[in-house]
């Protein structure tokens, strides 16, 4: 399970200073919402079929809030945290470099990994690019706009409906052999028919309360060295990305003047009435 | 494909499925848990106790085979508020005020008792019984409603029952249940103990909600109060409590009384009525119990600085009437109020300890003919313990059997109410010999149990012992209780938009005006309620109709009967949310 801390642009949480540039330092961190439909859909995979999930991000230090986040909602048995200032400004492609390398010394050191989810999205970059890169670089299948999913253990196959965005919103079920990825849309909601599964999903509830509580003694962090990957290929060094400017969209020219008029004063609504006589229905 | 994992007609199975966890299935499923049984609970609500209400007394009776905290260690210090040290009766009429002690009555075959708040006493009750339901495979699901029973047919295809407005055709054996929020599940027992208002209990044909004589309605405030002026207003320590009763002539005509019981920081405040005499007098429920709330009598312990936590309602089952003999078909039993198991035992009223009674009982029937391939052998033992257990008999006393066909004609009730309100009878219950004499007979378990369910013995007799004897108080009660609109307000509701639990099937006020009245959330002139009449022009001509909008729905019930409606419950979570329940 991929997560990724983004600046919480909620009402009264955000905060940008006068040329409208974003101010990292004054805006609180918070686990970037679309991945919550991947946190739901890896959930409901455990609770149908059991499994170790684990949650993994990078970025700086302070992340681990992040994580302890994700370990709460997805009730993860651990967490992961690729760490390291070499890693500082990477774009899509160097962070893409980055988790796929963190996943493949998690099978290699950790545990076989069958499924790897993650969101639609970040809402800061919005560029939906990371997971397709991920992937890419471990040369798994993808599934993206996920909105439903079984996994089939026998024949190891994933089974999902995903989303196809168009003129017209078309559902398209899809087959993939495991282990692959799944990008979880927005529309994406678990379903638990079964008492057993509900029974289950409020075991690993109570459990992860307690394995929350003390989230530092399951998170472990790895940097470029441990990840084996050369800086040249990493953080801004091996981001082919430029950003040369970002400018403010425009407020729209307002066209219209607005009167206010107390709907009590009937001297003063007498010509508002009389405008909207016409579009009056009936007599 | 099925992204959702589930196979057709292949269902989960439990051995034992309760519904609904309030204390008759938390009995039931923590007794099952005990005999090893697997066991799954399904309640609607939050939270157990978010769809619970009760007046507020739960007894431990001597001679019960099992009391609350038999099967709940701990579950007075925990779940329980007061104690009842203290057990009076206010006879009023006007400002006159006749008290009687009835703590000999209320210590009848009495261990102890307690007053409650459901939200806290249910859900201490669902973290315990999902304990024990784990240790043997099963647990506790909340916001799960489950809406009908699994069948299975002569050729052993298991469905569905036909829905239709809660009643159907028996079209095969009991196996299971059907949910909102599940797949259908198979089970060897099924339970129900979903309260007063039992879907299960109807569509097994079990019980109706057709006459409104075999039921009351309650209404309840409950009250904030600091502890220390709870002690200090009723002259008790920490650990003790009152109970007060009120009848007489303080609701006019209207067969039913109040009452108020102490909790640890807030006061329990109500009034409960025969939903036949309320639909009779076309009584306000809300009016009656502002009529307690700022009569002179309560001046001294709620007067000043009224306020008023939460309103709430219920319908209660008359046992005497309704208290099913044969609570069972197949493989569900009826536990509690969906069994009619409510007994209203003279002024005092018992409902939660033969729940858990009945609860418990059912388990252990289940537990003795565990593996008899007769599907109603369980059912059939736990009539049977019913019976031998005495429990029935409480709820259906004989001795009310015999009285109530001579007193409950309305010439005879005419007659003693005419020599009772005469000089004469006004000499014979004022005199002071009447007065002990009175107050014995109230006393007295046996007296008690066949009062008639006249205007006699709710309204005349207290209101001539008031009147006769009584004491005029002239203390001031400036509580200023919350209009009905407030109350509505101050509820919880996660409205299901778009899927109204309750249809109105005849709109007419000859079929459904009643509940624009006697619906404890709607009054006449108030459009903010559940149920209101309108004039609609159709050709001409001018008709009343009644509209309904369940969003402020309380859940009582009331208009099941009163009204012509299809009801159900809404899906789990939705609806209101009691806080103090």
């Amino acid at each position: 399970m991929l997560t990724k801390g983004v600046p919480d642009f909620s009402e009264g949480a955000v905060s940008f200073d006068e040329d409208g540039h974003l101010e990292r330092g004054k805006t609180p961190t918070v686990m970037n919402p679309n991945d919550a439909f991947a946190l739901e859909a890896a959930l409901q995979t455990r609770v149908r079929h059991g499994g170790h999930v684990s949650a993994m991000s990078m970025g700086p230090p302070g992340y681990g809030d992040v994580l302890r986040e994700a370990m709460e909602s997805v009730y993860a048995d651990d967490t992961y945290l690729l760490s390291d200032r070499e890693l500082a400004a990477s774009d899509t492609w160097a962070t893409a470099i980055t988790v796929s390398s963190g996943v493949e010394k998690y099978r290699e050191e950790v545990a076989d990994v069958d499924l790897v989810f993650a969101g639609f999205k970040t809402a800061d970059g919005e560029t939906g690019q990371t997971g397709p890169q991920t992937c890419w670089a471990l040369e798994w299948p993808i599934v993206t706009h996920v909105i439903a999913l079984d996994i089939d253990p026998d024949e190891r196959r994933l089974r999902a409906k995903r989303l196809v965005e168009g003129d017209v919103d078309e559902i398209e079920t899809v087959e993939a052999p495991l282990p692959c990825m799944v990008v979880t849309d927005p529309e994406f909601e678990p379903t638990y028919r079964k008492a057993a599964h509900r029974l289950t999903h409020k075991e690993l509830r109570a459990e992860t309360q307690e394995r929350a509580a003390d989230h530092d003694e399951h998170l472990t962090t790895w940097d470029h060295v441990d990840l084996n990957l050369d800086p040249d290929y990493i953080g801004l060094d091996g981001s082919p990305t430029i950003v040369s400017s970002v400018d403010p969209i425009p407020k729209a020219p307002s066209e219209r003047e607005a009167t206010m008029i107390d709907p009590d004063d009937g001297a003063a609504m007498e010509p508002v009435l009389e405008e909207l006589q016409p579009f009056a229905g009936g007599d | 494909m099925s992204a959702n994992g589930s196979h057709e007609n292949e269902y989960e199975h439990y051995e034992a499925v309760v519904v609904g966890c309030g204390p008759g299935g938390a009995a039931a499923a923590a007794r099952l848990a005990e005999h090893g049984v697997e066991t799954l609970v399904l309640e609607r609500g939050v939270e157990a106790g978010a769809k619970n209400v009760s007046g507020g007394l739960i007894y431990a009776e001597d001679s019960a085979p099992y009391t609350i905290d038999d099967l709940f260690e701990g579950f007075r210090e925990a779940a329980a508020e007061r104690p009842v040290t203290d057990y009076r009766i206010h006879n009023i009429a006007g400002d006159k005020v006749k008290t009687y002690d009835l703590t000999d009555l209320h210590e009848h075959d009495t261990d102890w008792c307690d007053a409650v708040l459901r939200r806290k006493m249910d859900s201490w009750l669902q973290r315990r019984v999902h304990e024990k339901t784990s240790e043997t495979g099963g647990g506790v699901l909340t916001n799960v409603r489950v809406n009908g029973l699994l069948r299975e047919d002569s050729e052993g295809r298991v469905r569905p029952s036909e829905q239709s407005s809660g009643r159907s055709p028996r079209d095969g054996e009991i196996v299971g249940v059907t949910c909102d929020e599940l797949d259908p599940i198979e089970a060897d027992l099924i339970v129900a103990a979903d309260g007063v208002n039992s879907e299960l209990a109807r569509e097994a044909g079990l019980m109706d909600w057709e006459e409104p004589d075999e039921w009351f309605q309650g209404v309840k405030a409950v009250v904030d109060m600091d502890p220390d002026a709870v002690n200090h207003r009723f002259g008790i320590d920490d650990d003790e409590g009152v109970a007060h009763l009120f009848s007489g002539d303080l609701f006019e005509d209207v067969r039913g009384g109040g009452f108020l019981y102490t909790n640890e920081e807030s006061l329990s405040i109500g009034t409960v009525f025969h939903l036949d005499s309320l639909v009779a007098e076309q009584a306000e429920p809300h009016e009656l119990l502002d009529a307690l709330l700022t009569h002179p009598v309560l001046a001294h312990w709620t007067g000043d600085g009224y306020d008023e936590r939460e309103y709430a309602a219920k319908l209660v089952p008359d046992s005497k009437k309704v208290a099913h003999r044969e609570p069972y078909r197949d493989r569900l039993v009826l536990v509690g109020d969906a069994a009619g198991q409510m007994q209203a035992q003279g002024p005092i009223i018992k409902g939660m300890n033969h729940a858990v009674t009945a609860g418990a009982l059912a388990a252990d029937a289940f537990a003795i003919t565990r593996g008899n391939a007769d599907p109603e052998a369980a059912g059939r033992r736990y009539a049977k313990l019913l019976e031998d257990s005495g429990t029935m008999a409480k709820l259906r006393p004989k001795q009310y059997d015999l009285a109530r066909t001579v007193a409950e004609r309305d010439a005879v009730t005419n007659v003693v109410d005419g020599v009772l309100e005469s000089p004469i009878g006004r000499v014979a219950l004022g005199n002071p010999l009447a007065d002990r004499v009175l107050e014995r007979a109230y006393n007295s378990p046996l007296v008690v149990s066949m009062l008639p369910d006249t205007r006699t013995g709710y309204t005349t007799v207290p209101t001539v012992i008031g009147e006769a004897r009584g004491k005029s108080i002239r203390w001031k009660n400036d509580a200023e209780p919350p209009s009905l609109e407030e109350r509505i307000g101050d509820l919880t509701y996660d409205t299901d938009v778009g899927n109204p639990h309750i249809e109105l099937r005849d709109d007419s006020a000859e079929a459904s005006g009643a509940a624009v009245y006697a619906c404890p959330v709607s009054a006449e002139a108030f459009g903010g309620g559940c149920y209101r009449t309108e004039q609609v022009k159709t050709n001409g001509d001018e008709e009343t109709v009644v509209s309904l909008d369940t969003q402020p729905c309380v859940e009582c019930g009331t208009c099941a009967i009163v009204a012509d409606t299809a009801w159900e419950h809404p899906r789990g979570g939705k609806g209101v949310e009691f806080r103090e329940g």
